[in-house]
C-alpha cells in the first residue's frame, strides 16, 4: 500500500481509482448551480427591466460634446449654483447627452417621473464613472465611446451623478445632480 | 546530471534541497516580504485617509500612496512569493536540481529593477494614474517599463519551472505522475505564461505611445486586453493558494486528496476558460454586445467558479478524512475542533480558506453576474471583494506557508513564536473584516479610489448617510487590525533571518511532525461518508450563496428602468 499524500508522486493507477459519494453530489450540486445562474442572466436579459449592456457607437469627442451643446441650447430651463451649471429638461423619449470631463459633469438632468429617455453618457477626456446616488447605478464612461441606455425613473427626488472611476488629482471633486419631479 | 555536493538534506523534514535553488528561493522571499512591507505600509496609510474621521493624507499623495499600494501588494510582493513558490515545488518535491540558476539571478535582478523603477516614478509624482493606468491617463514612460521588467523576469521563472519539470522527468527524480501539489504549481506557471503575454500585448504599446511612438491607445481596447492580465493574474494566485493548501493539509496531517482525480480536474478546469472570464471586468462598459457578456461570465467563468467550487470541498475533506482515520472520529466536527490552531500554519491555512470561500468567493461570484455587476461598479464594493480574496485569501496563505518554510530554509529558531500565532488571526480577521465593511458601505454607494467622501465645499455635493460613515469607520479599525498582523508577520519574518538562533544539525526539528502519519487509505469508500462535516460546511456555503444571490437580485429589480 502506498503512502502517498499531496507533496508525493501518487500511486501510477490514481486515474482508475472510485470517486467518493460525497465528492459526487457536491460536483453535482455545484455544477447544478452554475447552470442556474447562467439561466438567470439570460431570462433578466428578456424579463428584467435592468440590463445594462444597451447599444455603443464610436465618436469623436468633439463631435459628442457638439451634440450635447445642441441639446442644451434647446432644453435649458435654469441654470444653478454659483457654477451655472445648464438644467435641461429634455421632453420624454427625447435625448440626453451626459459629457464627462475633467472634473465636472455638463449638465443637472431633469426627468419626469416613469417617462423614458434615452441617455447618451461618455467623456471628452479620460476614463470617467458615472454612479447615480442613491439608488447606486453605476456605469463605466470610456472616451470615444457613445454609450446609450435607456432610463426609467421610477422615484421622484434628488439624485446626485458622482464620479467613480479615477481621473486625475481632483477626482473627488467631480460631482453632479439630476432631478426627478412629477 | 545532478551533483551530490549541491544539494543539502534537511535534519527537519528530510527533503533534499538544491543549494542554488534555495539560495534563488531566499533571495525571491525576501524580495516579497520588503515589498510587502513598504505596499503594506502605503495600504495603511490610504485606509486612515478613507476613514473619514481621521483623513490623514492630502489628496495627491492619498492617489499616490493608492497607486503605490496596489503595485506593491498586488502585483510585487505576491508574484515574487510565488517565484519561490515555483522553486520549491519544482525542486524540492521532486527532488530534482533546478534548470539554469543563472537565469533565475538575471530574473530575478529584471524584477527587483522594474519593481523599484515603478515604485520611483510612482513616489516622484510622475505616474499617479493607478496599477490600473487606464489610457488617455498617462504615466511616466518608466511605469509602463518597470511593469514590463518586472513581468519578463516572471516569465523568465515560469519556463525555468517547466524546464526544471523535465529536467526531473529525464533524470527519474521521482515515479509516475507529478505530486498533486506540483500539478496546482504547473497551473498557475502556464496561467502565468498567458497572463504575462497579455500584459506585455498592451503594456508595450503603451510605453511606445507615452514615448510619443505611437498615437494613441484606444481606451476601451485597452481596459479589454489589460483584464486578461489583470484577471488572470488573480488565477495564478487562486492556483497557488490552492497547491499551498493542498501542500499545508499534506504536512501537518499527512493528508492525501480524497480522489486525485477530482482535485486534478479542479485544477484543471481552470485552465479552459479563465482569459474569457476576466470580461466580467467589463460588464458596466459601452464596449461588447450582451451574447459577449453573457458567454464570458456564464460558460467561462462558472467553469473556473466550478474547479474552486470543488476545492473547497476537496481541501477540507481531505484533513477531515485524514483525522477520522486517526480517531478523531466523533460527531460532526472533532476533527476541525482538535485541529493544531495555536500553530500558526494551520490558523492561517484554514482562515485563508474560510474567508476566501465565504467573504471572496460569495461576493465574486455574485458581482460577476452581468446585470448585478451594475450596482457595484467601482464603488468601495470591489476593493472590498479583493481584500477577501488577495489579502485575507492569497497573502494569508502564503504567510502560512512562510511560517513552515523560513525555519527550514533558513535553519534558525523562530523568532518570538507568540506573535507569529497572533499575526494570523489579526491579519485574517483583520482582512476579513475590512472587506465586509467595505463592501457594505459599496452596497450604499460609495465610490473607490475617492478622497473626499464628504464633498467638502462643493455646490453639488450631498451627504451619506450615518450608516455609511459608521461602515467606513469600522473598514477603517479593522484595516489597522490587519496591518498590525502583517507587521507581525513582517518581524517575524525579518527577526528569524537575523537574529534566530541557528541550529546545530542534530536538534531536534524546528517543525514538529508530531501527530503526523501518512494515511495509507480512508477505509471502506463504499459504506458511509468520507466527510460529513465538510458536507455540512459546504452546505452552509451554499445556503448563504444563495441567499445573498438572490437578495441582489432583487435589489437590481427595484432600481430605475434601465435598458
Amino acid at each position: 500500500m502506498s503512502t502517498h499524500n499531496t507533496l508525493t508522486p501518487p500511486p501510477n493507477d490514481w486515474w482508475r481509482h472510485p470517486i467518493g459519494r460525497d465528492e459526487v453530489i457536491w460536483i453535482s450540486v455545484a455544477a447544478a448551480w452554475c447552470v442556474i445562474m447562467t439561466f438567470m442572466m439570460i431570462y433578466w436579459y428578456f424579463a428584467g427591466n435592468q440590463n445594462q449592456a444597451g447599444e455603443a457607437y464610436r465618436i469623436s469627442p468633439e463631435a459628442f460634446a457638439a451634440k450635447a451643446d445642441e441639446m442644451v441650447d434647446k432644453y435649458t430651463i435654469r441654470t444653478e449654483t454659483e457654477l451655472e451649471v445648464p438644467v435641461v429638461a429634455v421632453p420624454p423619449g427625447g435625448d440626453v447627452y451626459i459629457v464627462s470631463s475633467q472634473f465636472q459633469w455638463n449638465v443637472i438632468p431633469e426627468l419626469k417621473l416613469g417617462e423614458t429617455y434615452r441617455f447618451h453618457l461618455s467623456s471628452v477626456d479620460v476614463n470617467h464613472g458615472f454612479s447615480l446616488q442613491p439608488i447606486n447605478v453605476n456605469l463605466q464612461l470610456v472616451p470615444g465611446y457613445d454609450y446609450v441606455l435607456n432610463f426609467t425613473p421610477n422615484a421622484v427626488g434628488e439624485y446626485n451623478m458622482v464620479c467613480n472611476e479615477y481621473c486625475g488629482l481632483l477626482h473627488h471633486a467631480m460631482v453632479g445632480r439630476l432631478y426627478v419631479v412629477e | 546530471m545532478s551533483n551530490d555536493s549541491e544539494f543539502r538534506t534537511c535534519p527537519d523534514t528530510g527533503l533534499r534541497i538544491h543549494l542554488p535553488a534555495e539560495k534563488l528561493m531566499k533571495a525571491n522571499a525576501v524580495a516579497a516580504v520588503v515589498f510587502l512591507l513598504i505596499g503594506g505600509i502605503f495600504g495603511l496609510v490610504v485606509a486612515l485617509t478613507r476613514w473619514p474621521a481621521v483623513h490623514l493624507l492630502p489628496a495627491e499623495w492619498f492617489y499616490i500612496a493608492l497607486t503605490a499600494h496596489g503595485t506593491d501588494v498586488l502585483i510585487v510582493w505576491i508574484i515574487f512569493f510565488e517565484m519561490a513558490v515555483l522553486y520549491f515545488t519544482s525542486t524540492v518535491l521532486l527532488n530534482s536540481r533546478m534548470a539554469t540558476p543563472r537565469i533565475g539571478w538575471v530574473a530575478f535582478a529584471l524584477m527587483l529593477v522594474g519593481a523599484v523603477m515603478a515604485n520611483v516614478v510612482i513616489l516622484d509624482g510622475s505616474s499617479t494614474v493607478m496599477f490600473t493606468s487606464y489610457p488617455p491617463l498617462m504615466a511616466s514612460p518608466f511605469f509602463y517599463l518597470g511593469l514590463i521588467l518586472f513581468a519578463v523576469g516572471a516569465l523568465l521563472v515560469c519556463f525555468i519551472f517547466l524546464g526544471t519539470l523535465v529536467i526531473a522527468k529525464q533524470e527519474r527524480t521521482y515515479e509516475g505522475s507529478l505530486p498533486l501539489v506540483v500539478f496546482g504549481a504547473l497551473i498557475a506557471a502556464i496561467i502565468a505564461i498567458f497572463t504575462i503575454a497579455s500584459g506585455a500585448i498592451i503594456l508595450i504599446p503603451t510605453l511606445l505611445w507615452s514615448l510619443g511612438l505611437v498615437g494613441d491607445i484606444d481606451p476601451q481596447m485597452y481596459r479589454l486586453v489589460w483584464w486578461a492580465f489583470g484577471h488572470s493574474s488573480q488565477q495564478i494566485n487562486m492556483a497557488a493558494q490552492i497547491a499551498i493548501w493542498y501542500g499545508i493539509a499534506a504536512l501537518l496531517f499527512g493528508a492525501k486528496p480524497l480522489s486525485e482525480k477530482v482535485s486534478r480536474m479542479a485544477f484543471f478546469l481552470y485552465l479552459l476558460a479563465l482569459q474569457l472570464g476576466s470580461a466580467h471586468h467589463l460588464l458596466s462598459d459601452p464596449g461588447g454586445s450582451m451574447s459577449f457578456r453573457v458567454f464570458n461570465t456564464s460558460y467561462a467563468m462558472y467553469i473556473a467558479v466550478l474547479g474552486s467550487m470543488i476545492h473547497a470541498f476537496t481541501i477540507p475533506g481531505s484533513i477531515e478524512a485524514a483525522q477520522r482515520e486517526k480517531g478523531l472520529n466523533n460527531g460532526l466536527f472533532e476533527w476541525l475542533r482538535k485541529a493544531p490552531w495555536g500553530n500558526p500554519v494551520f490558523s492561517g491555512m484554514f482562515l485563508s480558506l474560510t474567508l476566501f470561500g465565504f467573504i471572496g468567493g460569495i461576493t465574486g461570484i455574485t458581482m460577476s453576474v452581468q446585470q448585478i455587476n451594475m450596482i457595484i461598479h467601482n464603488t468601495t464594493y470591489v476593493p472590498g471583494h479583493f481584500h477577501g480574496t488577495v489579502a485575507a485569501g492569497t497573502t494569508l496563505a502564503f504567510m502560512a506557508l512562510t511560517y513552515w518554510l523560513l525555519p527550514v530554509l533558513w535553519r534558525r529558531d523562530v523568532f518570538m513564536p507568540k506573535m507569529a500565532q497572533w499575526s494570523t488571526w489579526m491579519f485574517g480577521l483583520g482582512m476579513g473584516g475590512f472587506a465586509i465593511f467595505f463592501m457594505a458601505a459599496g452596497h450604499l454607494g460609495v465610490a473607490r479610489r475617492h478622497w473626499d467622501m464628504t464633498f467638502a465645499g462643493n455646490p453639488l455635493g450631498f451627504e451619506y448617510s450615518a450608516t455609511v460613515y459608521l461602515f467606513m469607520g469600522v473598514a477603517g479599525i479593522t484595516a489597522v487590525i490587519g496591518s498590525l498582523g502583517a507587521l507581525a508577520y513582517i518581524l517575524y519574518t525579518v527577526g528569524t533571518i537575523l537574529f534566530g538562533k541557528r541550529r546545530p544539525d542534530t536538534a531536534a526539528p524546528a517543525v514538529s511532525d508530531e501527530g503526523v502519519e501518512a494515511i495509507t487509505s480512508y477505509g471502506n469508500r463504499s459504506k458511509g461518508w468520507e466527510a460529513p462535516g465538510s458536507m455540512v460546511l459546504v452546505a452552509v456555503f451554499m445556503v448563504f450563496l444563495v441567499v445573498y444571490y438572490f437578495a441582489n437580485w432583487k435589489y437590481l429589480g427595484s432600481v430605475w428602468g434601465i435598458r
